[in-house]
């Protein structure tokens, strides 16, 4: 499942290309300009490096949230029908696609990796570090894909799943450690971040490409297991689909 | 009389092989929509049997049922002897199927498309290059293989996805309106290489379609399916002599034409195209596939 994908990339390669647009914008417009601010406290880095790991993890979370709405598109064209006729469990169908998610986000964290390189960002290249960056990538890209699958499970439709797509995914990066650290958030907001993996994913990456301070063993333990727990919800709801 | 099909004629006595599917009360409903509801039938091994209908009558939901893709109770549908209920992995490894809206990835090639379902029918992996050649080539594909499928015509289409069907050499083949929207060649083209692949491998075909030429000619038995169930059966020489057989006793002149399959058809389904049958649910999807296809 995850060399099909990887295939139509490479058929089709204006997606690779486009999706990289959206981050750059983002470090360069939102990240010059913080850094000019200097409203955020970062805790003594420059915010656009503060900033480039979060901005992968975005973008790796966008490239996600996609596949759910991917499988009603392939549900509607009938490929899903036949794929789920054939002796292929159905977890496999579904951790091929969720590792697949995580192939094209790593693709997106080189590109996102190379402007900040460029825009003058501090990351280390130790590659047992980098190692761990796709690690993360990849798991928490996983997950994301999982959970938008299992959404799609659930509503079945793909206007409804739009609708939530948006309502969920804009909560998940704000209520993150994305743009700026947990301490500035709102009480309830801090309590958004503890359940939202996508701070652990940051936290993780923060800590190997920046060096600062990182629960990493607490980080991958919580990617590790909500990445199971997606693939195992997806897994059970996706025969759903094709009903 | 049904027109030669290649293949041994099937064999079936009480102790013979199980039938290749067999159904017995089946009934699925959509809510309060009884799609299919009490369907006996059984198709043996090694036919190619027709399963015809009005638009809704719950031919596709009956396949789908037969697939897997829908759950039913235990006891109701068996393939080759296996409950699609309580061994859906021993009946998936035992089938083709080609859905009735058109499926093929339009962005992959050709080849990659039956690639992917060699895969995930486990073929070997040092025989698969082989056999995805083999498959593309049994259905006329092996010059345009390597092209995006997105770049095919409904025909080709159609002959890549029973080409996806074939590669895992399946012994029970579900064909669901396989020829809608293709022109009279390509028609006929579809049929020529499922036919030459069951002269090879005897394989048992399950097809639904709303030509009633062309159920005539290529399949040894046709079941009518009206509003969830079978009310006709039998070859499709059997169901016109049948027909002609009642009209001459209620006294039509003998100098009357036989009736054809389709007067069967208008027999069996005609009285009933009213509220429930032909919907526009069923009437649009026919459509879109159509549409897709032309
Ligand atoms: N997913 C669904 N949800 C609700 N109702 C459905 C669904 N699929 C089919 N139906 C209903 O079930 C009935 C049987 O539909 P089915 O698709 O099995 O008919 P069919 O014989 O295949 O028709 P056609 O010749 O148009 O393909 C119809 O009344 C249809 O509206
Ligand atoms: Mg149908």
């Amino acid at each position: 499942m995850c060399a099909v994908e990887l295939q139509k990339l490479r058929h089709d390669r204006t997606e690779l290309y486009t999706r990289a647009v959206q981050p750059a914008l983002w470090l360069l417009i939102f990240g010059q300009t913080f850094t000019r601010i200097k409203a955020i406290p970062t805790g003594g880095v420059p915010y656009i490096d503060y900033l480039a790991p979060g901005i992968i993890a975005q973008s790796a979370m966008f490239i996600a949230i996609f596949y759910g709405i991917q499988i009603i598109w392939e549900r509607d064209a009938g490929i899903l029908n036949k794929l789920l006729v054939t002796p292929t469990p159905r977890s496999a169908l579904i951790t091929g696609k969720a590792f697949a998610a995580g192939v094209k986000a790593l693709i997106q964290a080189v590109v996102v990796v190379l402007i900040a390189a460029l825009l003058g960002v501090a990351l280390t290249w130790n590659p047992v570090k980098l190692l761990g960056v796709a690690a993360a990538v990849i798991l928490a890209s996983a997950f994301f894909s999982c959970l938008s699958m299992t959404i799609a499970g659930i509503v079945l439709s793909r206007d409804r799943l739009m609708g939530i797509g948006q309502a969920i995914t804009m909560p998940l990066f704000f209520g993150s450690n994305a743009l700026y650290p947990v301490a500035v958030m709102p009480g309830w907001l801090q309590a958004v971040s503890k359940v939202n993996p996508l701070s652990y994913q940051v936290d993780a990456l923060r800590g190997l490409l920046l060096g600062t301070p990182a629960h990493l063993a607490a980080d991958f333990g919580v990617l590790l297991v909500a990445s199971a727990l997606g693939i195992t919800a997806a897994s059970c709801l996706l025969g759903r689909l094709a009903r | 009389m049904t027109s030669d099909t290649t293949g041994p004629a099937p064999t079936t006595d009480a102790a013979g092989p199980a039938d290749a599917v067999s159904c017995t009360g089946l009934a699925y409903a959509f809510g309060r929509t009884r799609a299919v509801d009490g369907l006996d039938l059984s198709v043996r091994q090694g036919e190619v049997f027709g399963l015809l209908g009005p638009n809704g009558a719950g031919k596709t939901t009956a396949i789908r049922c037969i697939t897997t893709l829908l759950p039913v109770p235990a006891g109701m549908v068996r393939v080759f002897g296996h409950d699609t209920a309580g061994d859906r992995m021993a009946v998936r490894r035992l089938l083709g199927y080609v859905p009735q809206q058109l499926s093929a990835d339009s962005g992959l090639t050709g080849r990659e498309n039956v690639a992917l379902f060699a895969r995930v029918f486990d073929v070997p992996r040092r025989e698969r290059a082989a056999r995805v050649a083999q498959a593309l080539a049994a259905v006329g594909l092996a010059d345009a293989a390597d092209r995006l499928a997105g770049t095919y015509s409904g025909g080709m289409v159609r002959r890549l996805e029973l080409a996806q069907a074939l590669v895992s050499a399946p012994r029970l083949l579900i064909l669901d309106e396989p020829t809608i929207g293709l022109d009279p060649i390509a028609r006929t083209g579809v049929w020529e290489h499922i036919n030459a692949v069951r002269a090879v491998t005897g394989m048992t075909v399950l097809v639904t379609t709303h030509y009633m030429d062309e159920a005539d000619q290529y399949c040894d038995r046709v079941g009518l399916m009206h509003r969830g169930r079978i009310r006709a059966l039998g070859t499709p020489g059997e169901l016109r002599q049948g027909l002609g057989a009642r009209r001459r006793a209620e006294g039509a002149p003998a100098t009357d034409t036989p009736p054809t399959l389709e007067d069967v058809f208008r027999d069996v389904a005609g009285s009933g195209l009213d509220e429930k049958s032909g919907d526009f649910r069923d009437v649009r999807s026919t459509r879109r596939t159509a549409h897709r296809v032309g």
